[in-house]
């Protein structure tokens, strides 16, 4: 379980991007990060694992303090996937071993290869495996790197817009791949997302920032016009289709 | 080597790991050849069965002497400082990810003719023996080279002060790097201006490089650091791999990317700053050498290590034994030869598509 509590952070002391951030997540629990842009959601999404160093606060892995751990500490228990992964020329295989880089002291153990077999095929990636992932789709890096982040064996995992630069076949699927691992493997995700109705569709609650801090935070009732105009500055109307909310922008 | 398991995908991925070590087991034999080759070629040939039995200190006296106290020196010289060399620029490419660093890039290399060039005009250091370029010779080598190596680790910290205080960044590093090869380039010109015809001929002469010139015991200093070097930057392989995905990506994977950045300039560096003390400047080979191994090993760290270290090597040794060989018994320039040879390899690699690695 991820508990956040008063996490504050600014680039100068003059200027807060985030001010007494509190929210928790649970195993199992998808939980979407939403606001305009600038609002600090990635950043917000930093801190969590010390890539950047809040300035005050605390997170909470299972009551133990992520930020008060060595970099390695941190690595076995969360794992991060970036907004835009850089592409190399490395095989899929070795990115998704990269992921075995906080446990690997000088070489991988077969314990290690064993997981990222595992990986690979429960994600059904074989037939990329071996290919460099200089030379591979959009949607097909980003499951690579999501298999990678799951080779770390977290237990929270950040999602930086896993789907900004998708079409809407690979949004879908990635973001499936999402939601059936956090069930599947019982963690923590939260991911930063813009589609608010991707958010509804693969989310099990979602966190408003606005001005620097949270705005609301809960499950689908947070998701209604009144909250997502005063976050957005943009009319919608929620509608209700097929037993799930629609949010039709109007402007 | 781990075996891993049975299904498809890991004999697959062993069968591709296996394709990697045979690559560099290829290198390693094929330098060992080009190393024998060389021994044995010269103004004085020397069959190849000859130089295995003078090796072992059989064989003609005038064999031995040949071998062991001329041309193995200037060899194991020339594999040492290959490896040290393009370890070092494979190195700095990855941490700064920039294609084009290296020792010269950085302004290390730059340095190193400045320090020469102090020593040679102010602390006496080289001299002319007679009226022919290959008399020029540098006649107090030791000071010539602690004065090359100091300035050339006076560019190394200045550069990672200034990274230090902008958190390691790379376009730092590598923006300070040019300012200082610059800065030191005009250093020494000015140096030069005001030399005499003997100083300013001593001092073209060492910037030539020249791995003839190298001692038992400087050569045993830079194999030390070398070897020190490639097993610290071994070690760390999978710390450059982390960082080919990104500084967020690497942090997230558990690395220290700022210390990775410092602690592998800083040995780079040494290793670099070292070898270009004693032999002079070898250009090129820092970074041509991972440019050609990238297009066989890709990115991996593991295998890219090992691999642009042996190129490094066996390049150095093709170049010598050229310079040694195209014109004997004059040996030529060996700086000149790695540049003359490179260069042209270098837009080959570059229009064939090897310098992916400046997107990625």
């Amino acid at each position: 379980m991820l508990k956040v509590d008063a996490l504050e952070f600014g680039y100068h002391s003059t200027r807060k991007i985030l001010d007494t951030i509190k929210f928790d997540v649970s195993n199992g629990e998808c939980v979407a990060v939403l606001g305009n842009n600038g609002a600090g959601k990635s950043t917000m999404l930093k801190c969590l694992n010390k890539i950047i160093a809040p300035q005050h606060g605390k997170v909470l892995i299972n009551d133990a303090d992520v930020l008060k751990m060595k970099r390695l500490e941190i690595a076995k228990n969360t794992a991060y996937v970036a907004q835009k992964s850089e592409g190399s020329r490395i095989t899929a295989y070795d990115a998704i071993l990269l992921g075995r880089k906080p446990y690997i002291k000088l070489s991988p153990t077969h314990e290690d290869y064993q997981i990222v077999d595992r990986i690979i095929s429960s994600l059904n990636l074989q037939d990329m495996s071996l290919r460099l992932i200089d030379e591979l789709s959009g949607g097909e890096l980003q499951k690579v790197m999501i298999a990678r982040a799951l080779a770390q064996q977290p237990k929270v995992l950040l999602l930086d817009e896993p789907t900004s630069c998708l079409d809407l076949k690979n949004q879908l699927e990635v973001l499936k791949l999402v939601q059936t691992i956090t069930k599947e493997n019982n963690i923590a995700v939260v991911i930063v997302i813009h589609d608010l109705n991707l958010a509804i569709r693969y989310c099990d609650r979602f966190l408003f920032l606005k001005d620097n801090s949270i705005y609301c935070y809960g499950g689908i009732d947070v998701m209604t016009s009144e909250n997502i105009e005063a976050v957005y500055q943009v009319p919608v109307i929620v509608e209700s289709y097929h037993e799930q909310r629609v949010v039709i922008p109007l402007s | 080597m781990n075996t891993i398991k049975t299904t498809t995908v890991g004999e697959n991925y062993n069968q591709y790991v296996g394709r990697k070590y045979l690559i560099i087991l290829a290198l390693a034999v094929m330098t060992f050849l080009m190393a024998l080759y060389a021994i044995s070629a010269g103004s004085a040939d020397i069959p190849v069965t000859d130089v295995m039995k003078a090796l072992l200190g059989l064989g003609a006296p005038k064999n031995v002497l040949v071998t062991v106290n001329i041309r193995l020196p200037r060899i194991l010289m020339a594999i040492t400082s290959g490896v040290g060399l393009a370890a070092a620029g494979c190195v700095m490419q990855s941490i700064l990810k920039n294609p084009l660093a290296s020792a010269s890039t950085l302004g290390i290399s730059q340095g190193a003719s400045f320090g020469a060039a102090i020593a040679i005009i102010y602390f006496g250091g080289g001299t002319v023996m007679g009226n022919n370029a290959d008399a020029v010779t540098i006649n107090n080598p030791y000071v010539t080279s602690i004065c090359a190596f100091i300035a050339s680790m006076f560019v190394t910290f200045v550069i990672l002060g200034l990274s230090k205080a902008r958190k390691a960044s790379p376009e730092t590093m590598i923006l300070a790097g040019v300012a200082l090869s610059s800065f030191f380039a005009g250093g020494t010109a000015l140096l030069q201006y005001f030399s005499s015809d003997v100083q300013m001929a001593a001092i073209v002469f060492w910037t030539f490089g020249d791995l003839g010139r190298a001692s038992i015991s400087n050569i045993s200093i830079a194999a030390v650091v070398t070897l020190a070097a490639l097993i610290y930057f071994m070690f760390n392989r999978w710390n450059y791999n982390a960082l080919e995905c990104g500084e967020h990506t690497a942090t997230g994977l558990g690395v220290n990317v700022s210390r990775v950045r410092l602690a592998g300039m800083t040995i780079a560096s040494l290793s670099a700053a070292t070898i270009v003390s004693f032999v002079g400047i070898i250009n090129f080979i820092g970074l041509i050498a991972p440019h050609i191994m990238r297009r066989f090993v890709g990115n991996d760290y593991r295998f890219l290590l090992p691999a642009s270290a042996l190129m490094g090597a066996l390049l150095l040794l093709v170049s010598d034994t050229f310079a040694r060989l195209i014109i004997s018994p004059v040996i030529l320039p060996i700086g000149a030869i790695t540049s003359f040879l490179g260069a042209p390899l270098f837009l080959y690699l570059i229009f064939k598509g090897v310098g992916h690695h400046a997107e990625s």
